[in-house]
């Protein structure tokens, strides 16, 4: 017997027949998606299409009214909490840079290392040198070795964005929820930004969400593009941009 | 644990906890080894005083872990106090025995005047010192427990947080208000003779009251500074600044701000039961929302988020008040302190010690600086020399 077998779907996540509902609107209208591992997508979507509230749903952040939402083919996300989902490899970059402005660049990382998350474990804590080891790469990787010892809270915005890709790495997730990286970003920052998600992708699953068309041009990955709450087309950059039905959308016909 | 105290004591811990030995240890030598007459003595109202502040000092670290480091302003603190107050108070109401007006062995002066038929069953065991210590610190934690899990749980943060911890201590108020309820009502717990069969009243006793009073200081504040550095304190701020980033991040959110008020609860009931025999009574007056409320702009006017500074601005303030409330100014206190509020949200929003830090630290990182340059510059000079 492979434990393989036990899986409902060989995809990383998997969401099928999604229903969220705020107040009657629904934000979230039979939602199937589904992303193999090591695969990178990006969504787009006018606004109100219902990418953010996607990703709460993903996150357990909000609890879907109906519909599967598995990660890794076997757990059901809709039965658990942030803190919980988070642990179990799933990370995400929100929308605005959060980031933990009154404390150093380097606790920000320490804070966000995948170690014993109880409140025993943090109180009783003592750096180890794999600890410390993972820091540095990652402080190499989003080019902040440096400034390490400053406070968050002084980083450009572009910075604080990377900062925060970097928080992603050290949670070292299976998958990763990027919700628009590039927002406020110098076309340099931008490319940049896509270099560096191409990178991660090397070894982990990655969503992202994002506005820019220059910028998702540049990922090259498939496209899914949202609309009111459900899967409008998907495809490659080219074919979901000259889908007829996405101009509509986009244009507000 | 060297290296948690390594890691707690910087400079200004170290000078902090040193003042508050120092005055721990001469203040009562004062009070019971000079003559009056050499005007270097501390008189005993006075060591009283100065005890009733260290008491505060406590009760306003208390609010500082949880809001300045956690974010969760209570402003309900004082039941907490009150609670350990309460409790401290039930044991030298049974410590009081058959000396009372009535002359009642087991039940206190107000039980006989209200015709109460036997001792109520939660007054059993605090006849013991140590029940009584262990209800001290149980009492308030557990309340703070229970009420956490709740609140926390289901995620009520910021002023619906503190109104609701407003609203715990004015139930208290009135519970505690009602003659029935078994602990004094209105007048509370007072009379109290001795404690630990030592006189409530003698200067030995206040003098070593004082001391103990300072201790607990020290020893809140050496706790607060371990929880502060340690990796939990970093989380702490996390969930004072971003608390979903937190979560997103894989930590329980609630367990954290659980641990923290819990612990906190804990130290405002050992401030409660320090403060009882020393200004010898406790009643439900100390629920009132208003004690709550000045106890939470101590911390602010000292500064939020430093420790030393809310233990500082517990007595500062509380000195203020004790001045200004004997003399011809006493109708306008609250108004005052009002002012006094205003004043340090606009000018000082760090606080006296938050302010003095952000003014402070960058000269002493740029003498620093300065120091590398110049050691730099003689190694320049120097160099040359060595190639020789």
């Amino acid at each position: 017997m492979n434990v393989m077998d036990t899986r409902a779907t060989s995809a990383l996540l998997y969401l099928d027949g999604v229903h969220v509902s705020f107040d009657g609107f629904h934000a979230i209208n039979n939602l199937s998606l589904t992303l193999a591992p090591g695969e990178m997508r990006a969504i787009i979507g006018p606004n109100g299409a219902g990418k953010t509230t996607m990703m709460d749903i993903i996150t357990g952040k909000t609890k879907p009214d109906e519909g599967e939402v598995l990660f890794d083919g076997i757990t059901d996300l809709t039965r658990l909490d942030e803190a919980r989902i988070a642990e179990l490899g799933i990370g995400r970059k929100f929308q605005k840079p959060t980031v933990f402005e009154s404390q150093t660049i380097e606790d920000n990382l320490l804070l966000a290392l995948n170690v014993d998350h109880s409140v025993k474990g943090t109180l009783f804590w003592r750096e180890t040198r794999a600890e410390t080891e993972r820091i540095e790469h990652v402080l190499e990787t989003i080019r902040l070795t440096e400034a390490r010892n400053r406070l968050a809270g002084s980083l450009s915005h572009g910075q604080k964005q990377w900062l925060e890709i970097g928080m992603l790495l050290a949670q070292d997730p299976k998958l990763l929820l990027v919700d628009e990286p590039v927002a406020g970003m110098t076309d340099v920052e931008t490319h940049q930004t896509a270099e560096l998600l191409k990178q991660i992708n090397k070894d982990k699953t990655v969503m992202v969400v994002e506005h820019d068309m220059t910028f998702v041009r540049e990922l090259g990955v498939k496209v899914t593009c949202l609309h009111e709450g459900s899967v409008l087309a998907e495809g490659t950059i080219d074919q979901v941009s000259s889908n007829e039905r996405v101009i509509e959308v986009y244009l507000g016909r | 644990m060297p290296h948690v105290l390594t890691r707690s004591l910087d400079r200004s811990a170290t000078v902090f906890l040193g003042v508050v030995a120092a005055a721990g240890v001469l203040i009562p030598l004062s009070n019971l080894l000079l003559p009056a007459a050499s005007g270097l003595q501390v008189p005993t109202y006075l060591v009283a005083l100065f005890g009733k502040y260290v008491c505060y000092a406590i009760l306003a670290l208390a609010i500082d872990l949880i809001w300045g480091y956690c974010g969760i302003l209570s402003l309900g603190h004082g039941a907490f106090f009150a609670l350990g107050g309460y409790a401290m108070g039930m044991y030298l109401m049974r410590q009081v025995g058959s000396r009372g007006v009535y002359g009642n062995p087991i039940l206190p002066d107000f039980m006989v005047f209200l015709n109460y038929p036997g001792l109520p069953w939660y007054w059993y065991g605090f006849d013991m010192f140590w029940f009584a210590a262990l209800m001290v610190l149980v009492v308030p934690g557990l309340l703070a427990f229970c009420f956490g899990w709740l609140a926390f749980r289901s995620r009520v943060t910021g002023v619906y947080l503190s109104i609701i911890t407003q609203a715990m201590t004015y139930a208290f108020l009135l519970a505690f208000f009602r003659n029935d309820f078994g602990f004094g009502g209105n007048n509370g717990l007072t009379d109290f003779k001795d404690i630990l069969g030592f006189s409530v009243q003698a200067d030995g006793t206040r003098a070593a009251l004082f001391a103990l009073s300072c201790l607990a200081l020290i020893i809140g504040f050496l706790i607060c500074r371990a929880v502060v550095t340690s990796k939990l304190g970093k989380v702490l701020i996390a969930v004072r600044d971003a608390e979903s980033r937190t979560r997103f991040l894989g930590y329980r959110v609630e367990s954290y701000k659980l641990f923290v008020f819990t612990l906190s609860a804990c130290m405002a009931g050992v401030a409660g039961a320090l403060y009882v025999p020393q200004v010898g009574i406790i009643n439900p007056g100390e629920f009132a929302p208003g004690n709550s409320i000045e106890a939470v702009i101590w911390v602010a006017v000292g500064g939020r988020g430093t420790l030393i500074g809310a233990a500082l601005g517990a007595v500062v303030v509380n000195y203020a008040k004790t001045v200004f409330t004997s003399g011809p100014l006493a109708p306008y206190w609250l108004f005052m302190l009002g002012a006094l509020f205003i004043l340090v949200t606009l000018l000082l929003p760090k606080g006296i010690v938050g302010t003095f830090n952000a003014w402070w630290e960058p000269w002493k990182a740029q003498r620093i600086t300065e120091n590398a340059v110049s050691a730099a510059r003689e190694d320049g000079i120097s160099e040359p020399k060595m190639a020789e």
